[in-house]
């Protein structure tokens, strides 16, 4: 069994790519990864909002995370997945180029998000290091919109 | 010993005796001299009083048990039924209310019942001092080796047999203890006194006797003409049972015995109560007694369960996955032509529709539960304003899904306080109008096609619609140059606007201008309609209509582009076809003529914005919808048909577009969005 140490000092974190960047977020929020299904747009809502799918009869919306990064947009391909994330009770799906792994990240590889550049800084939470590589850990609650709905 | 995890049982069960309690108490407020009605609420605060001693609820369980006392010494008849008791009653009621709200909410705190109490002892007393009839005990002999315990109320029985030239007999009967079915060989005595007379009471109950919770023997009262001797013999007759003893009880002069005895039956050892839980009490075995209420307390324990909703829900999602999924095997075996599976697939079509007609079913719940309430609340309300008010409620038993009847209580409660404040006028303004001193409320529930319709209608006042028209005025609601094409429709409308309220005073009931708005909007929000008839001097009717249940909906399916979206049928009036050259332009706005109307055009390609390229066809398929009194056609590509869906929420990150109501998925599997007419331009 894991110390009480090991558990607070370290994250686990599912990651995934999208447009090419690598970025995690922690692995309590996921609750499944799908192949992408067959999505229905809703009308009147913001574009990168992709629309709804029928996840085992409930409708959950799916958002983009190309087009909520400002990030360009590639094609569909075998490896694009749906990240369902569950936060607050509120379910969402994202759609990313790549699911990679599951990582561990101890809390002192992880940095405060850079506060020059990015166009919404607000979306990260933070940057784990793993090495050479850079995940850069979402922040759901501002990434879907959450916190306001919460509130 | 853990009692936390009965709480809810406890609350759910406590609320039902309540209910009952005010009930009960209505009634008897009508008929001060129902027996049967004391013995009713006696009942009810029997059981509450156990339940709350064994969940430690003591406030509870003091308060009811002085209830009892007092309700013992109704049912004796050594008190009388009047006004000042059923106040205190009701008062109990409150109180016990809200401590039983108090203990949901996790609130230590119990209320001051003392005062009550002491009314409640106060009362009782009343009663037992005036009390010097006669009362009559069985044989000093047989009172000895006697279980039975006679209360005021078999004491009377046991009298007015008498007085009728009947014999009473005290029987014990045993049981062999090799007998296999004791409770049969019971049930046969039973069967063969009832040929004989009435059995009036019995140790243990008749219950515990059914369900074999005796011993070697059981003590019966029975009435009969029969001689001794006819009685013991029959008796002897069935197998396996001896007659231990059989006596005849005299109507005797001991009345010490008989108030001690009295005494010892109306506050029962919370002892007892505590080892039977939440368990019935004990039903006495009265043939004249067990008509009614007993029975049906005993089948609903035995034949329902209760369910949380969300398991309901759960179960509701599995079945339209199984819809959706056998579509899709009927799709595959289409594709493949396998007869055989397409045989059998037709079977599970249709288990699976049944399937679904059940379940829809089990969430329907009858408006009882909602109407229950209102007796009570104009009972009080009529009181409170001076008003004699008689509420009649028809139709309790119609169904509603059980997410609507939770909703549909607040504006309920709003629109009967209405009538009852603004709607029935005095008694003495009445009689000189020439109408009933008593005025009459009606609360009526009916079910007309896929439709519930309640109804709140008053013999009344009716609204003055020139009062409406002046205060409508006075807040802005039209120019004065609208006045004159006003029908009284329109002025009724008014009613319903936020800000609106014609009494002249706030009362403590209503005017306070808040209102009829929020009730529109409530009703509206269950996707349901409320109207409004009114007859000056004679009265006024609310008509709600609601649909019988927001999850499963009847839509009709249309397609814009590759997309896909369900209309609601309610808001549907017809379907046309129109050819580009019939629609014109007024004021730049697309309309056609419709049988001599002209019909705004709403393209829903443009509204939704659509990102599929226009088809050019020669006929443009048109659905008229109806929002309030404007009819508007949306423009389609194409109609599907007409289809039931199950309703889906999209979550609270999509609530509030505007002209979206929700989800549904399709028989392919495809999400599909279900439009709202009303805001959707």
């Amino acid at each position: 069994m894991a110390s009480a140490q090991t558990l607070q000092d370290e994250l686990q974190v599912v990651a995934f790519t999208v447009a090419g960047g690598e970025f995690a977020v922690n692995i309590l929020e996921v609750q499944e990864i799908n192949r992408l299904p067959s999505i229905t747009r809703v009308p009147r809502t913001p574009s990168y909002m992709e629309g709804v799918i029928n996840l085992r009869g409930n409708v959950i919306p799916v958002v983009d995370l190309h087009k909520r990064l400002g990030l360009p947009s590639g094609e569909n391909t075998d490896k694009t997945r749906v990240v369902i994330v569950n936060v607050h009770d509120i379910k969402v799906g994202m759609i990313v180029d790549e699911v990679l792994e599951v990582l561990r990240l101890s809390q002192h590889n992880i940095e405060p998000p850079p506060s020059t550049g990015g166009q919404n800084p607000e979306f990260l939470e933070g940057v784990g290091k793993m090495g050479n590589r850079l995940l850069m850990l979402v922040n759901l609650e501002q990434l879907l919109g959450i916190a306001n709905s919460v509130n | 010993m853990d009692l936390s995890q009965y709480l809810d049982i406890f609350l759910v069960e406590a609320r039902e005796h309540l209910q009952n309690l005010s009930q009960g108490l209505l009634q008897l407020e009508q008929a001060p001299d129902n027996r049967k009605i004391v013995d009713e609420i006696f009942r009810s605060a029997h059981t509450l009083k156990g339940m709350a001693a064994t969940m430690g609820f003591d406030r509870i369980a003091e308060l009811t048990h002085d209830m009892e006392n007092l309700l013992s010494a109704l049912k004796g008849g050594h008190l009388r039924v009047n006004s000042a008791i059923i106040d205190l009653l009701f008062n109990c009621v409150d109180a016990l209310e809200e401590m039983v709200d108090a203990v949901e909410k996790g609130d230590q705190r119990q209320n001051d019942i003392s005062g009550l109490v002491g009314r409640l002892k106060q009362a009782g007393e009343g009663g037992t001092q005036s009390s010097t009839e006669p009362v009559v005990v069985p044989e000093p002999e047989a009172a000895a080796g006697m279980k039975i315990v006679l209360d005021n109320y078999d004491q009377a029985v046991l009298e007015e047999a008498w007085a009728q030239q009947f014999r009473v007999y005290h029987l014990v009967v045993a049981i062999s203890p090799v007998c296999l079915m004791k409770a049969v060989r019971a049930f046969m005595v039973f069967k063969s006194l009832e040929d004989m007379g009435e059995v009036i009471k019995s140790f243990p109950s008749a219950q515990d006797i059914e369900e074999e919770k005796f011993d070697a023997s059981f003590e019966l009262i029975v009435i009969s003409k029969c001689e001794q001797d006819i009685i013991a013999g029959a008796m002897e007759k069935i197998s396996e049972v001896s007659m231990v003893s059989l006596t005849g009880l005299e109507p005797s002069i001991t009345e010490v015995a008989a108030a001690k005895a009295a005494e010892e039956v109306v506050p029962k050892p919370p002892a007892t109560d505590l080892a039977e839980a939440s368990v019935e009490p004990a039903p006495k075995v009265d043939p004249d007694q067990a008509d009614g209420p007993i029975q049906i307390q005993k089948a609903r324990s035995h034949q329902t369960v209760r369910v949380d909703l969300e398991r309901l829900d759960n179960v509701m999602n599995l079945v339209g996955e199984l819809v959706i999924n056998k579509t899709r095997l009927a799709q595959i075996s289409s594709a493949h032509g396998i007869a055989e599976l397409h045989e059998t697939l037709e079977q599970v079509d249709r288990i699976t529709t049944d399937l679904q007609a059940v379940v829809m079913k089990i969430r329907m719940v009858p408006v009882e539960n909602v109407f229950n309430r209102f007796p009570r609340m104009v009972r009080d309300l009529a009181r409170e304003m001076g008003k004699e008010i008689n509420l009649i409620i028809e139709g309790k038993e119609t169904e509603l899904d059980r997410t609507v009847i939770d909703e549909i209580g607040d504006p309920l409660v709003h629109l009967i306080r209405n009538s009852v404040d603004h709607g029935v006028e005095d008694p003495a303004l009445r009689q000189k109008a020439g109408k009933p001193r008593v005025a009459s409320i009606k609360l009526a529930a009916r079910q007309e096609g896929n439709h519930v319709v309640i109804e709140v209608s008053d013999d009344g006042r009716g609204i003055d619609l020139e009062g409406v028209k002046a205060k409508a005025r006075e807040k802005g609601f039209y120019r004065d140059r609208e006045a004159g094409t006003m029908d009284d429709k329109t002025l009724l409308d008014f009613i319903f606007q936020p800000g609106f309220s014609t009494a002249k005073k706030v009362t403590d009931l209503s005017g306070r201008g808040v209102g009829l708005d929020v009730v529109r909007t409530k009703i509206e929000s269950l996707s349901g309609l409320i109207e409004l008839e009114t007859k000056p001097g004679e009265g006024t009717r609310f008509i709600i209509r609601l649909p019988l249940t927001l999850a499963i909906i009847q839509a009709l399916l249309i397609s814009v582009g590759s997309e896909t979206y369900a209309i609601p049928l309610s808001s549907v009036d017809e379907t046309t076809s129109i050819t580009p050259e019939d629609i014109k332009q007024v004021q730049n706005q697309d309309v056609v003529l419709l049988r001599g109307i002209v019909l705004p055009l709403v393209r829903l390609r443009e509204e939704l914005e659509v990102p599929d390229p226009v088809q050019i066809t020669q006929d443009l398929d048109v659905v008229v919808v109806r929002r309030g009194e404007k009819q508007v056609g949306l423009v389609v590509d194409s109609l599907i048909g007409q289809q039931e869906v199950v309703i889906k929420s999209v979550g609270r990150l999509l609530t509030g577009i505007p002209g979206i109501a929700g989800a549904t998925i399709l028989g392919n599997g495809q999400v599909s969005m279900i439009l709202d007419v009303g805001t959707l331009f």
